[in-house]
């Protein structure tokens, strides 16, 4: 094609004059051993700085570089990771850390105490974005050279729940490049360690180029056991779903997450990939403004009916939840009774749903006082239902299911489902949590009940520091149960909080205050070439891949 | 002449000022940054403490001012989202972009004159049928399902071209190029089909509705009764005549191509300037949008003078000075 | 929203049409039967979007009618197809075929003020530039220029914050319907406006125009009644191929998060939800209304090439 001969004449020509001295292919070169992975996902990886972002996948890309004190296995359980063991001393108010010895950064700097007690203030810098990782009043002493001392104020098992992914880095290397405080959100130049990653990781990121690629290549040196068979991982966002199952079933790249639940059947019948499903830890849930005297997107003037537990219940009756997991999800996810997943919460048996009913839900909503105007068909009230549309697995169609059902028992719901970002500046604190009725979905970074008790079910309290409640949107708020939480948070005897856990669950189903949905599942596309560990808290970590050449 | 162009340029300074005022007034609307930068754990109080800090409390002519002085610097602060510099994510998206936007609108350009030039010429022969029905099919799907469409029947169905990003690409230092590889042209081509086929269209019915008016003018009519050669009276007389239209579209066609970018972009993850303003739309990230509005509307300008300046090159006709009030 | 009707146009407008019409725009109709077989697509298309409550087999718009027992099924032919849905039904349970039908009258409506109303902007400016030139053409090019900044995308997020804004939680579809006739309409009307000035530019020297001019002819009648006409044929080709244009920017901007909520999808709507299904073995949701849309608009593109070159007097 002359066209093609004239433009690379073109493009030869600009070559030339850039002086051909200066060329340097961005394909790096093929490792001498081993394989190359090429991992597609949905989202970018925004920063390499491991303070920046909490934020599930970031955390995962970061933690292939990027080690812990702990790490957590495959089937989540902790187990030591740059630290080769713990106790506990003084009942429990301090927790020495034992150290691995002789591990060296990419960089080349030894591995000591200094680096931990150093990433500890890191991590707990205003401008980090996980403080919650250690409290602000934990005092972190280096016993020796590779002991650490973590001196609490108070008794806190599960202090070291969230190790796994608060990842230790540099003193040395952070000081030489002036990154000693993780990027501020309102900075106006650019971090280091947001474009550097410098771990102790069985990989390191050699190229990384934000929204385009990300490249890791093996650590010759990692202290681990090496699981895997691969030289090179190129990691690419790609958002769009269809083209996403298109790169995984042309082999252009070798694992996809997420696979759009309808593409499951598709890619399953593939000669050279298969669907990965497992259950996540997130649980997807509605929840009912039950704070404000009159809604702010409502047809109900004076009052907020969702004050009256009888609407809220109803609310829950009018949920099919077996349509949702079979049609919405295509079986792809777990309904649930709790806001949280059995796998961080096996008692959470005890609990059920409120069963799907239209006839109670109806006969609730009628004993409330909102009858159906005009007919046996004929509408009780209106209502707002805030919805993200590109956050959760399907959650556009979720909502619309949940609109179809609630008009069934003579709700009419004015959809607003959104993007996520206009979605979260409504719902949210900053824009003063201005919904009726919402979809959401939580996943406790602690892997505890306690997260998802103070984050989304205590009373809100909009002017205490700490995030009391700050994701109860809808303002449920019950004393009893806020009692329990604190409680729950310092008992030592696992049996004991586990009721006191239970108990907590059974108030908030029995009054309704959120209706929670189902745990998604995860679903992965991956290449018949490649075997791999999917781990439920959706973590993907290369170091457990094997590849076939 | 000189005067044109200086009025011109101021005009133009004018204009992306008015830009960037109304880029800024937009942005008080899509939504709140803060919220896309931190985790969910984050408190009220330290939201508001980082709204405070980037200045999101200040009335909009101080932010819009302090914005205007910083760009006039090529400072166009670091992005909210991945905090790299935007001059510099901006430098490294451009080339993708540009090369795109080239590729495609030469494709529209090379494949659409001669099918209008033909169909103009005869326009009832059955290859001038068949141009206008496969150009038609062209423009009658949205963007995102042709890309998809082309990405269903080659790479997954045939196994050919790459379905998705920028690969094979050769960095020169000041630009990378996916033009000197096998794989960039791969990864080239059907991004830029599907982003040049409704230009492809356009100046396919353009120049055949203006080549059949023109042969009907009486000029052309005296070139063949002076004995001119048909292949001298289409391509010299008629092709020439109809090229104002077509440079005017074409122009124009470029901005819409740069628009369009960035439904194709996204498709294909083509890592372009496009695909990364429409996440920084979704993110709210503000410093990546005004530079990307600032930097599309001074291309707009740029090209809009020099189609102006073709026109007075291609029609004498039109004087620059002479305009009469 | 009700089907608009067209304004009755001024009693000359009329009579020039009847002129067209009983001389050379009815034979050369005629004697094309691609032409005809185009027209005859397009009015059933245009009548089954008037006519979609009456022809429906369900009312797609109303939520209580949706089961998700329903979902996913093939068209009715198929094994698994019911007759209840002829086209089969979407995964939340909606009649395809009844939200075509339902879909094509939301994006026809939209997408013909949409273009109506950039026709209208972009054509005043655009022979006000060209005829007049001098500070009036800076000023409105130096706006074109500003406008073709902004695609559509940014219009639509632009007005939609605006009206959110405003209207808060009371937002009704037809406020969103309305953000995107003038969102099209503002996105589009450069064109008109630029194609337009170009050919006055040219228009405005010959003869006719300036015999026009001699015998004292107002300002506006030379604009609208000698240059106008003589533009008609690029603004048709634009007119045209805007209408198909600004159907799928609706589906685009649905996309984004600002269009037709799924819950009362256009056919663009459709069309981009369809979009995600296509791998899943599911066409008929989104083969369906993309068929539609491709007869649709390639009817009204060959109705466009007709009547150009049916209407262009220099070409007779």
């Amino acid at each position: 094609m002359t066209t093609k001969r004239l433009l690379l004449s073109a493009g030869l020509a600009l070559a030339i004059g850039a002086g051909i001295a200066g060329w340097n292919t961005a394909a790096t070169a093929q490792a001498p051993q081993g394989q190359t992975l090429r991992y597609a996902f949905q989202g970018n990886l925004n920063t390499l700085d491991p303070y920046s972002l909490n934020e599930t996948t970031t955390l995962a890309l970061q933690g292939n570089a990027y080690e812990g004190l702990t790490r957590r296995d495959k089937d989540l359980s902790i187990i030591p990771g740059l630290a080769e063991r713990w106790e506990t001393l003084d009942n429990g108010l301090t927790w020495r850390f034992h150290l691995r010895r002789g591990i060296k950064f990419h960089g080349g700097e030894d591995f000591t105490a200094e680096d931990v007690v150093f990433s500890a203030t890191r991590v707990r810098a205003a401008t980090s974005d996980l403080r919650s990782r250690i409290d602000a009043d934990v005092e972190v002493v280096a016993v020796d050279s590779h002991t650490v001392d973590f001196k609490l104020k108070r008794p806190n098992p599960i202090l070291h729940y969230e190790w796994d992914t608060w990842y230790i880095m540099s003193k040395k290397w952070a000081e030489a490049n002036s990154a000693v405080q993780p990027t501020a959100a309102s900075a106006t130049t650019p971090g280091f360690a947001t474009l550097n990653a410098n771990g102790t990781g069985p990989f390191r990121i050699t190229q990384h180029q934000v929204g385009v690629r990300t490249v890791y290549q093996r650590n010759p040196a990692w202290w681990g056991k090496v699981e895997h068979n691969l030289a090179e991982i190129i990691f690419t966002p790609i958002t769009s779903a269809p083209t996403r199952v298109a790169a995984l079933l042309s082999g252009e790249v070798d694992v996809i997450d997420p696979v759009p639940l309808q593409d499951v059947a598709r890619i399953n019948a593939s000669a050279n990939a298969r669907v990965m499903e497992g259950p996540e830890l997130r649980t997807i849930f509605l929840q009912l403004d039950q704070r404000r005297d009159e809604l702010v997107g409502s047809s109900v003037k004076g009052k907020n009916p969702f004050k009256d537990v009888r609407v809220r219940r109803a609310f829950y009756h009018a949920i099919d939840i077996e349509a949702i997991r079979r049609q919405v999800m295509r079986g792809a996810a777990t309904p649930t009774a709790l806001l949280i997943s059995p796998l961080m919460y096996p008692e959470g048996g005890q609990v059920q749903r409120l069963p799907f009913d239209l006839a109670a839900a109806n006969r609730l909503l009628d004993e409330a006082g909102y009858p159906r105007q005009g007919g046996p068909t004929g509408t009780r009230f209106e209502v707002t239902f805030d919805c993200p549309n590109d956050r959760y697995v399907n959650d556009g169609a979720i909502c619309q299911a949940v609109t179809a059902m609630l008009a069934r028992v003579g709700v009419k719901i004015n959809p607003l489902f959104v993007p996520r970002a206009q979605y979260f500046a409504k719902v949210l604190a900053t824009g003063g949590f201005n919904t009726s009725f919402y979809l959401l979905g939580w996943t406790p970074g602690s892997f505890d009940s306690w997260n998802v008790l103070h984050n989304l079910v205590r009373c809100r309290d909009d002017q205490a520091t700490g995030g009391r409640g700050a994701f109860n949107l809808g303002g449920y708020c019950n004393q009893q149960v806020d009692a329990l939480t604190d409680q729950i948070l310092v008992e030592p005897d696992v049996a004991k909080r586990n009721q006191l856990i239970a108990q907590a669950y059974r108030i908030i189903t029995d009054e309704a205050s959120h209706i929670p949905l189902h745990q998604q599942a995860l679903a992965w596309g991956v290449s018949k070439k490649v075997e791999l560990v999917q781990r439920a808290d959706n973590q993907f970590l290369f170091h457990w891949v094997v590849k076939q050449p | 002449m000189l005067a044109f162009i200086l009025r011109r340029i101021i005009q133009a300074i004018g204009v992306l000022l008015t830009v960037s005022l109304i880029a800024f007034s937009l942005f008080r609307f899509v939504g709140d940054p803060v919220n896309q930068m931190v985790g969910q754990d984050t408190t009220p109080e330290q939201r508001a403490e980082i709204r405070q800090q980037l200045g999101l409390n200040d009335p909009v002519v101080v932010q819009f001012a302090r914005f205007v002085g910083r760009a006039a610097r090529f400072d166009f602060g670091i992005s909210y989202q991945n905090k790299q510099s935007v001059a510099k994510l901006i430098a490294e998206r451009f080339p993708a972009t540009m090369e795109l936007a080239f590729v495609s609108a030469l494709f529209a350009l090379l494949a659409g004159i001669p099918m209008g030039v033909y169909s103009g010429l005869r326009p009832h022969s059955w290859l001038t049928k068949l141009f206008q029905t496969v150009s038609l099919l062209g423009i009658s799907l949205p963007t995102f399902l042709i890309g998809i469409i082309l990405i269903f029947v080659f790479p997954v169905s045939l196994g050919l071209l790459k379905s998705f990003g920028r690969q094979g690409v050769v960095d020169l230092g000041w630009w990378t190029t996916g033009f000197l590889t096998r794989e960039g042209w791969a990864s080239l081509i059907l991004p830029s089909i599907t982003l040049g086929l409704f230009q492809m269209t356009l100046i396919m019915r353009l120049v055949r509705s203006e080549m059949m008016e023109v042969l009907r003018t009486d000029y052309i009519k005296f070139a063949r009764a002076r004995g001119l050669t048909n292949r001298a009276v289409h391509f010299g007389h008629a092709l020439k005549n109809t090229m104002i239209p077509v440079i005017t579209i074409t122009g124009l066609q470029i901005g819409s191509i740069i628009a369009f970018a960035i439904i194709t972009e996204t498709v294909f993850q083509w890592p372009g300037m496009g695909l990364m303003f429409l996440q920084a739309v979704q993110s709210v990230d503000i410093p990546i949008m005004a530079a990307y509005l600032l930097l599309v509307a001074t291309l707009f300008v740029a090209i809009n003078l020099i189609v102006d300046l073709l026109y007075v090159a291609v029609d004498p006709r039109i004087r620059i000075a002479g305009r009469p009030a | 929203m009700a089907m608009s009707e067209p304004a009755p146009h001024a009693e000359a407008r009329a009579s020039a049409f009847r002129r067209f019409f009983d001389s050379d725009l009815w034979f050369s109709f005629t004697r094309s039967w691609v032409t005809m077989l185009a027209a005859l697509v397009a009015l059933v298309l245009v009548l089954a979007a008037i006519l979609a409550p009456l022809i429906a087999t369900n009312d797609p718009f109303d939520p209580a009618t949706l089961s998700l027992l329903d979902g996913s099924k093939p068209p009715a032919w198929a094994a698994e197809g019911e007759w209840r849905f002829p086209l089969g039904t979407d995964q939340q349970g909606r009649c395809v075929y009844s939200s075509i039908l339902y879909g094509l009258r939301i994006s026809i409506i939209v997408g013909f003020l949409g273009v109506l109303l950039a026709a209208t902007i972009g054509i005043t400016l655009g022979l006000i530039a060209g005829y007049f030139g001098g500070t009036a053409d800076s000023i409105i090019m130096r706006i074109a220029d500003v406008q073709l900044t902004f695609p559509a995308i940014l219009i639509a997020l632009l007005i939609d914050g605006t009206t959110r804004a405003l209207f808060g939680n009371q937002r009704s579809e037809t406020t969103i319907f309305w953000v995107l006739v003038i969102s099209i309409g503002l996105s589009f009307w450069v064109q008109y406006a630029r194609t337009v000035r170009g050919s006055t530019l040219v228009e405005r020297n010959k003869e006719y125009v300036q015999a026009a001019r001699l015998i004292g002819l107002s300002r506006p009648t030379i604009l609208f009644r000698h240059v106008l006409p003589n533009v008609t044929g690029p603004v048709l080709v634009i007119a045209t191929i805007n209408l198909a244009l600004a159907i799928i920017t609706e589906a685009t901007l649905s996309f984004l998060g600002v269009g037709l909520p799924p819950t009362q999808p256009s056919l663009g709507t459709l069309i981009q939800i369809g979009n995600e299904f296509l791998f899943s073995g599911e066409w008929w949701v989104v083969i369906f209304p993309g068929a539609v849309l491709a007869g649709l608009v390639l009817s009204v593109n060959l109705l466009g090439d007709w009547l150009r070159d049916a209407l262009n007097p220099r070409l007779r």
